[in-house]
């Protein structure tokens, strides 16, 4: 049941934004992210929607796929809306008993709402677009000068790959030593909450132990592959930019650009 | 001196109270002394417990002798500076193949070892590429290895010691969780290596069957290496074998229970194929 779980959510494909490399996608969502809080009047906003539909375009990925991110975080763009509508002082335009809408709380809680849909939005592209292995390693290459500060980045960025690859395997070790304690009559649906997090023990303690023999034969087994930290690596798929991203990041300066200027002219 | 050469190996597993005091060893290799030749295929037996995973992982320097010395290719194990020149020559494959398989995708596991040995990019990919056409399992480069089987896993698994270009490979029962078409492939996959690339090879296994194609076989018991030749030379010692709480093969048991009912049959047969002869003559 738990085998086809893909993490993250991965949507595979040969488009051009699968097919830049990971940093630039990485460093272009943050820049889109800033980009949505430096536009703040609706031309701005206008070129921001533009700039998103252009990349779903050219992602190939289903619409529907990327909207899908959105319903998860619905609830907090509501009450977000909410508390902007009803709590911003200033010119009042609509009131009913203690409730109070102004102007500014209009504007300012599409802001809020828009901010937050692009957001999402962009980040679902990118995760859509990217493997997880692919941010790891875009992650670590990006972080790797706060190795100056000591900061075990290489160490970091291998214990994400590695959680990557055993959550699968624990999560159907799961399953198993689920079925295995049903079969011995243990109870895992029944009773309040207290009375189900007690029932989890059986199904706990064996996962944990099991969990520490694997840490120790993988520990061993990549000890014995010469594995002995960042120190001389190579790299087998060392991060390249190619012509695109050199594209992508000139696309992605003018944009930017055209949001600073738009806030300086006051647009 | 052989690939591989043991003199008086001691081995004591320490066991720590809570103070981090010494509060009892375990002995569980005692004065073990072995010379194993370049190029030949061994095949260690030995019961639960009789430290065949201790000596594996001395071959590998993952553990050092306690007293004694252990020599891979004529470098002490001992000696730290030369550690990772060591793991590299003699390369090890554990029994679960999940718990040895690093990366989320087949090629990129088999790079694994080379990466850490700090071999240049295009190194790396023709090394992963031999490698993994070396067990049969190229096409299947981009895969998960979660959607493997047992056997395909541990042919990656192979692959990825294989592609270190070691001199003799160590596998620690290889085969023990994997069903009899993947004990299959990968004896064949290790056959291979062993004829082809000229790999030394010692495998550590429970079944009888798989000793039989050795050159050699070594059997311990209580952490002492108790007997060594020839698979027909150890498997014709029945009586000896069974008080070292170890099976022979089928063929050899019955062949043997034969000839004790008095039919006269040579010593050490191993094969059907060598039943079938003896009793037609
Ligand atoms: N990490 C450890 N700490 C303490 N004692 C250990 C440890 N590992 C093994 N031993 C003990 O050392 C002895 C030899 O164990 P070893 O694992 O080498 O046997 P083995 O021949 O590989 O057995 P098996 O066939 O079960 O794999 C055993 O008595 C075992 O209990
Ligand atoms: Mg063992």
């Amino acid at each position: 049941m738990f085998k086809d779980i893909t993490l993250g959510q991965y949507y595979p494909g040969d488009s051009v934004l699968h097919r830049l490399d990971p940093r630039t996608k990485l460093i272009g969502t943050l820049a889109f992210i800033i980009s949505v809080f430096i536009f703040h009047t609706f031309p701005g906003y206008a070129v921001a929607t533009v700039f998103l539909a252009a990349v779903i375009w050219l992602s190939r990925i289903p619409p529907r796929l990327i909207f899908k991110g959105l319903k998860a975080i619905m609830l907090l763009l509501i009450i977000t809306v909410m508390f902007n509508i009803f709590l911003t002082p200033g010119e009042i335009v609509w009131s009913w008993r203690f409730l109070k809408v102004s102007r500014e709380g209009l504007s300012l809680s599409g802001r809020m709402a828009i901010r937050l849909t692009y957001l999402v939005t962009g980040s679902s592209i990118m995760t859509l677009t990217t493997t997880p292995n692919q941010l790891t390693n875009a992650m670590e290459s990006l972080l790797r000068p706060l190795n100056r500060i000591n900061v075990p980045v290489h160490e970091i960025a291998m214990m994400m790959s590695i959680a990557l690859r055993f959550i699968p395997i624990l999560m159907e070790e799961t399953d198993k030593i689920m079925k295995a304690q049903t079969a011995r009559g243990a109870d895992f649906e029944s009773g309040g909450i207290i009375k189900k997090v007690r029932n989890m023990i059986p199904l706990l303690v064996p996962l944990f132990i099991s969990a520490f023999r694997r840490a120790n034969d993988l520990a061993m087994a990549m000890e014995a592959r010469c594995y002995h930290g960042g120190g001389g690596r190579t790299q087998m798929k060392p991060l390249r930019y190619a012509m695109i991203d050199y594209a992508a990041f000139v696309i992605l300066t003018v944009y930017l650009a055209i949001g600073a200027v738009f806030r300086i002219v006051g647009i | 001196m052989g690939i591989i050469k043991a003199l008086g190996l001691v081995f004591d597993y320490l066991k720590y109270d809570e103070e981090g005091n010494v509060e009892d060893t375990q002995r569980a290799i005692d004065d073990v002394s072995l010379d194993i030749e370049e190029g030949d295929f061994i095949a260690i037996l030995g019961h639960n417990g009789s430290g065949k995973s201790t000596l594996a992982k001395h071959m590998n320097a993952l553990l050092l002798p306690t007293e004694g010395t252990m020599w891979v290719e004529g470098i002490d194990t001992s000696k730290e500076e030369k550690l990772w020149r060591i793991r590299q020559k003699a390369g090890m494959v554990f029994q679960n193949p999940d718990n040895q398989i690093i990366a989320s995708v087949v090629e990129e596991d088999v790079g694994f070892g080379p990466e850490n040995m700090g071999i240049p990019t295009e190194k790396i990919w023709k090394r992963v590429d031999d490698s993994l056409k070396a067990v049969g399992m190229l096409s299947y480069r981009n895969h998960s290895p979660n959607r493997l089987s047992g056997g395909q896993k541990q042919r990656v698994a192979i692959a990825g010691v294989m592609a270190m270009r070691p001199k003799c490979i160590v596998l620690d029962e290889p085969t023990a969780m994997l069903d009899p078409i993947g004990r299959r492939e990968v004896l064949d996959a290790v056959h291979e290596l062993n004829r082809e690339a000229g790999v030394t090879v010692i495998l550590i296994t429970h079944y009888m069957e798989e000793a039989i194609e050795a050159d050699k076989v070594f059997v311990m018991d209580n952490g002492k290496v108790v007997m060594q030749g020839s698979p027909r030379e150890v498997f014709s010692q029945v009586e000896t074998l069974k008080s070292y709480r170890l099976d022979v093969p089928q063929v050899t048991e019955l062949a043997y229970e034969l000839s004790q009912a008095g039919v006269k049959l040579p010593q050490g047969i191993l094969t059907i194929e060598e039943l079938e002869e003896a009793l037609c003559r």
